[in-house]
């Protein structure tokens, strides 16, 4: 037969234009965040603009945004994590339990210990590894018992607080290592916050573990087609356990810095992570179908709640209204959302 | 005579006192388009999942290159060089083309960066584009998500996908079932050129003008038996229905 000549059409410039026509569709909530930050700014430039609230606002975000990281993977897996909040709970109760333990302080000691960098390291670990272990059970009930997400979560939320309750019979441990709340919760390096710091770090390796490599892809992948997906030869399974326990081991790293910043645990002050970061993530255009959704979206989706308070607090507007304007923050961006992808059906 | 790329022998499969086949032959040989044709339940389908490993034979012997065989599931039969390409088209919608020809079969950057699992997308792309150019699919961009082409360009992403990595032979389920005119000429198109590229190609189908326009051999079942296989060019489509419905091709017009 007959070589073909075939006339393929320039992929890469109507690949171009396509790449910068979905960043604007895409980006309108940045640019949502811009104007924000612009109007409070141009309103209240010394107060809002300050080195000192800049920092606050950072450190703000900082814990939301290690636990938003994690919800980001597992949202774009089709899935959700009720029990972010709970399981931050848990790991905070049981690393603090472990390093009074150690410190040999006795457990209604308030303040702080003085206990050294190896017991520190010591209780993050033990939060790292605790927030890990529910993460791990949470995909192991998704993946093989083929529970839904939202039943499993709400499920493990329950409990990873009740056994902090039991644990600590419902009080707080409200003694934690100097070191660890001098350095850590209020330290800084090069004047950034050490919160930032560790909140930027896990920002950025997120980012290029999801967007460059084969697990980022497969991640994609599961969510848009677990069948599609099984059939190539993806190990789906355990994708989906390595991606719930990875959020619950951000659940634990978001522990030890509530730990540090806080000096104390904090049972009651996560009921509603869960939803923020949820929100913060949808906000931030990641499809709740899975398949579809970026780091940096959620980062941006991070910000915006806290800035938008931020903003009503210095310009004296009664905070309750940051909770009204971000429900209907959130509900326009899923409207756009739903708007768009009309939009290209019928294109 | 040559040897058959693959060759299903006496193959019958039972379910509960239902024979969905029986005793049936079936053959692929090197460089062609085979068509399987045949009425609702004649037995296509049961067919074409024992030979893409997803159902296992009651009864016969599976053999490739001569050598008998067996599969466990649809990866042995894609270690054994064949891929199935069903209606569904197990695509994953939200990537882009290059992303799904590779899908699990991701290349790495070389080096430390590639035992880290990081991607060689610039190496992906271009290699997707030289199969999908290779195969003449035109796609109005390598980079958008699957979900924004049309039915037919997905169609041929799947069959392109399958083979790129078929070594011996791509099978097609009903591949235009859903697709419009122009559409439908595409995918037979596609399916030409596979063929000149060395795979085999089985085609099943309901139509029957286009298994004739496409197709070099036709096999034809009736209520789990093989009736006919006779080549393209000897039969016309009154041969094929009298063969589909009364299981006897070759009743010459007196």
């Amino acid at each position: 037969m007959s070589r073909q000549s075939t006339n393929l059409v320039h992929q890469d410039r109507i690949g171009l234009e396509e790449r910068l026509l979905n960043v604007l569709a895409t980006g309108w909530i940045f640019l949502l965040l811009l104007v924000m930050v612009a109007a409070f700014y141009a309103l209240r430039p010394e107060q809002f603009g300050s080195v000192y609230n800049i920092q606050q606002l950072a450190i703000n975000s900082a814990i939301f945004m290690v636990l938003a990281v994690g919800q980001t993977y597992v949202i774009i897996t089709a899935g959700i994590d009720l029990s972010v909040g709970s399981v931050l709970v848990f790991a905070s109760v049981v690393s603090a339990k472990v390093m009074l333990f150690l410190s040999g302080a006795p457990g209604t000691t308030f303040g702080t210990t003085d206990a050294g960098w190896g017991i520190v390291a010591i209780g993050a670990l033990t939060a790292l590894a605790s927030g890990a272990a529910w993460g791990a059970l949470n995909g192991v009930l998704v993946a093989y018992a083929r529970i839904p997400a939202l039943i499993v979560t709400l499920g493990t939320m329950g409990m990873a607080l009740g056994f902090a309750q039991i644990i600590t019979g419902g009080v707080d441990v409200r003694a934690m290592p100097e070191r660890m709340v001098t350095h850590i919760g209020s330290g800084e390096l090069f004047g950034i916050p050490a919160l930032v710091l560790i909140a930027a770090a896990i920002v950025i390796v997120a980012g290029i573990v999801l967007h460059l490599t084969r697990f980022g892809l497969h991640v994609y992948a599961v969510g848009s087609n677990e069948e599609a997906s099984r059939r190539s030869g993806i190990g789906v399974h355990r994708r989906l356990v390595a991606v719930y326990t990875v959020c619950g081991m951000m659940a634990g790293l978001a522990a030890v810095m509530a730990n540090a910043r806080f000096g104390t645990t904090t049972i009651n002050g996560h009921v509603m992570a869960n939803l923020t970061t949820i929100s913060a993530v949808v906000l931030g255009g990641t499809s709740l179908f899975g398949g579809k959704g970026s780091v940096f979206g959620t980062v941006v989706g991070v910000f915006i709640p806290i800035i938008l308070l931020n903003g009503f607090v210095i310009m004296g507007i009664p905070p309750f209204w940051q909770t009204v304007a971000m429900g209907a923050v959130l509900i326009a961006a899923v409207w756009i959302d739903q708007l768009k992808r009309q939009l290209r059906n019928r294109g | 005579m040559r040897q058959p790329l693959l060759e299903a022998r006496g193959i019958s499969r039972n379910f509960g006192h239902v024979q969905a086949l029986k005793d049936t032959d079936f053959r692929v040989m090197p460089n062609e388009v085979c068509a399987l044709i045949g009425d609702n339940g004649a037995g296509k389908s049961t067919l074409v999942k024992i030979l893409s490993g997803a159902g296992r034979p009651t009864g016969g012997e599976l053999l490739i290159d001569g050598r008998p065989i067996t599969f466990h599931s649809p990866l042995d039969a894609q270690a054994a060089g064949i891929a199935t390409v069903y209606q569904d088209l197990a695509l994953a919608p939200d990537l882009t083309p290059a992303e799904n020809l590779f899908l699990g079969r991701e290349i790495a950057m070389p080096g430390v960066l590639g035992a880290a699992g990081f991607l060689n997308r610039r190496k992906m792309r271009r290699l997707a584009q030289e199969q999908l150019e290779k195969l003449g699919v035109q796609l109005k961009s390598a980079r958008v998500a699957i979900d924004t082409l049309s039915g037919g360009q997905r169609q041929s992403v799947a069959i392109a996908r399958a083979a790129m990595w078929a070594e011996r032979i791509v099978i097609l389920d009903e591949p235009t079932a859903a697709l419009g005119v122009v559409q439908t000429q595409r995918v037979l198109d596609l399916v030409r050129r596979i063929r000149d590229n060395g795979t085999s190609v089985v085609l099943v189908s309901h139509n029957m003008p286009q298994v004739l326009e496409v197709a070099d051999r036709i096999e034809v079942l009736r209520l789990g038996e093989q009736v006919a296989d006779v080549s393209a060019d000897e039969v016309d489509v009154d041969d094929l229905v009298r063969a589909m419905t009364s299981g006897k091709p070759r009743e010459k017009a007196a």
